[in-house]
């Protein structure tokens, strides 16, 4: 069974891991890193979204064996002190979520997004999201929370 | 669902990958997995063995060569997208590649992989086609090349025997002159082309000198539309070119599933060659 080595939200782990583990499996069944969910187990609805070495992936779609090595971002990596992300904060300020279901993963892709623009359109969030799905909100505030963790975002680039 | 087992082989090298393909026939090869992964979890594949070429520099990156642009097969779409290169030399595959599902999957698929699934409703198929790329296949027999005309043998099919590894790709330059567009039609943002149009036009005299066009999912490959090609060759814009785009469908057969029936996307391929080729030669 290969072992591989992978560092989730900072902490480093080592893991015997069978071939056909998922990713999206250590991270919930071994890790304990259950704030990622198993939404459509077909690579539609990004709900399993997580950071792998800086860049988004559906964690349903990577072998653990893959991310041998790798620095894993999670939904529960995101904050920092007992206080939310600003996209987490923004997504709750402009209730952009019903269920909560799809909700770590679009907060991953809309964190995503913003490495190449950080000052988004509404059009530019709705592309950046594509592979992200909502079954209850209608991506409306969704989009006006991206939005608006931007410019928190960018805020708290400026502030020292 | 939870893929049934299967052995893991990550190799140091092209030539350990090609060792381990020969060795095991039930074999495949795992490049991004985003079109592998979804068929092991639904168990419609059952390989003995993986072998992860995920990890071999020499198969990433792109190379601006003296009358081509070649891709190597790891190079994974979104670093397709970021490429100077591809933008200035071949910009029909970087329009085909901003297409393929989403940008957490484009993260991971891979340009060698979208060709050596030989899905006939995939993006960059019906792009390599219609700019006459050559392909390039490594085994532990040596070094071959394909013509993109012969690499897509059937539906999912392709001219790769079991022990090659798809190395890298060819992009032909076309020099000046030459527009291009890929236009695609899909009921919901990251869904699969109903059907797609890769067009590449050279406009001389304000008419068509050359056309070609590659079809996304109007076969069990994909496939050219060589009728109408010949039909826009001097055309000029306006009606000839509305008529010549009307022999799109010609000599195909287009699969009939959930999204449409052969008919519909018969209908498809000739409104979208259209609006394809108008855009690529300027006039859209």
């Amino acid at each position: 069974m290969p072992r591989i080595a992978i560092t989730v939200d900072g902490i480093k782990h080592e893991e015997d891991v069978e071939p056909r583990l998922l990713l999206v499996h250590l991270l919930r069944d071994r890790l304990g890193r259950t704030g990622t969910p198993v939404g459509c187990d077909t690579t539609n609805c990004g709900a399993c979204t997580v950071m792998l070495d800086g860049r988004s992936v559906k964690s349903c779609s990577v072998l653990a064996v893959q991310a041998d090595g790798c620095d894993v971002v999670t939904i529960e990596g995101l904050g920092a002190n007992g206080s939310l992300h600003p996209m987490q904060q923004a997504f709750h300020e402009e209730h952009a979520l019903q269920c909560g279901y799809c909700t770590p993963g679009m907060v991953m892709a809309a964190i995503d997004l913003l490495r190449d623009d950080p000052d988004p359109s509404e059009e530019t969030i709705r592309r950046g999201l594509e592979g992200n799905l909502c079954r209850c909100t209608g991506y409306c505030n969704i989009v006006r929370a991206v939005r608006r963790g931007a410019q928190e975002m960018g805020q708290a680039v400026r502030t020292p | 669902m939870i893929p049934a087992p299967f052995d893991y082989v990550r190799p140091g090298s092209v030539e350990e990958a090609c060792q381990a393909l020969a060795a095991d026939e039930d074999a495949k090869v795992l490049a991004g997995g985003q079109s592998l992964l979804p068929l092991l979890r639904l168990r419609l594949a059952y390989p003995s063995t993986l072998v992860d070429i995920g990890r071999l520099p020499e198969l990433s990156g792109v190379h601006d060569r003296d009358d081509h642009v070649y891709i190597g097969a790891m190079t994974t779409h979104d670093d397709v997208l970021r490429s100077p290169v591809i933008h200035g030399a071949c910009p029909l595959v970087a329009l085909a590649a901003a297409t393929v599902a989403d940008p957490a999957v484009r993260h991971r698929g891979t340009f060698g992989g979208s060709l050596a699934h030989g899905d006939p409703a995939g993006d960059l198929p019906a792009v390599v086609l219609a700019l006459d790329a050559v392909l390039v296949a490594r085994s532990a027999r040596g070094e071959r090349e394909i013509p993109a005309a012969e690499f897509f043998a059937d539906y999912l099919e392709t001219a790769l025997e079991p022990d090659e590894i798809l190395a890298g790709v060819r992009i032909p330059k076309l020099g000046p002159g030459w527009g291009y567009h890929y236009e695609k039609f899909h009921r919901t943002a990251q869904a699969w082309a109903v059907v797609g149009v890769a067009a590449a036009v050279k406009r001389s005299d304000g008419g068509i000198e050359e056309a070609r066009i590659g079809l996304t999912n109007m076969g069990a490959t994909p496939v050219r539309a060589r009728a109408a090609e010949a039909a826009l060759r001097g055309a000029e814009a306006g009606d000839r070119v509305r008529a010549a785009c009307e022999e799109a469908a010609a000599d195909t057969s287009p699969p009939a599933d959930l999204h449409a029936q052969p008919d519909y996307r018969r209908h498809l391929a000739r409104v979208l060659t259209h609006r394809a080729v108008r855009t690529a030669a300027g006039w859209g």
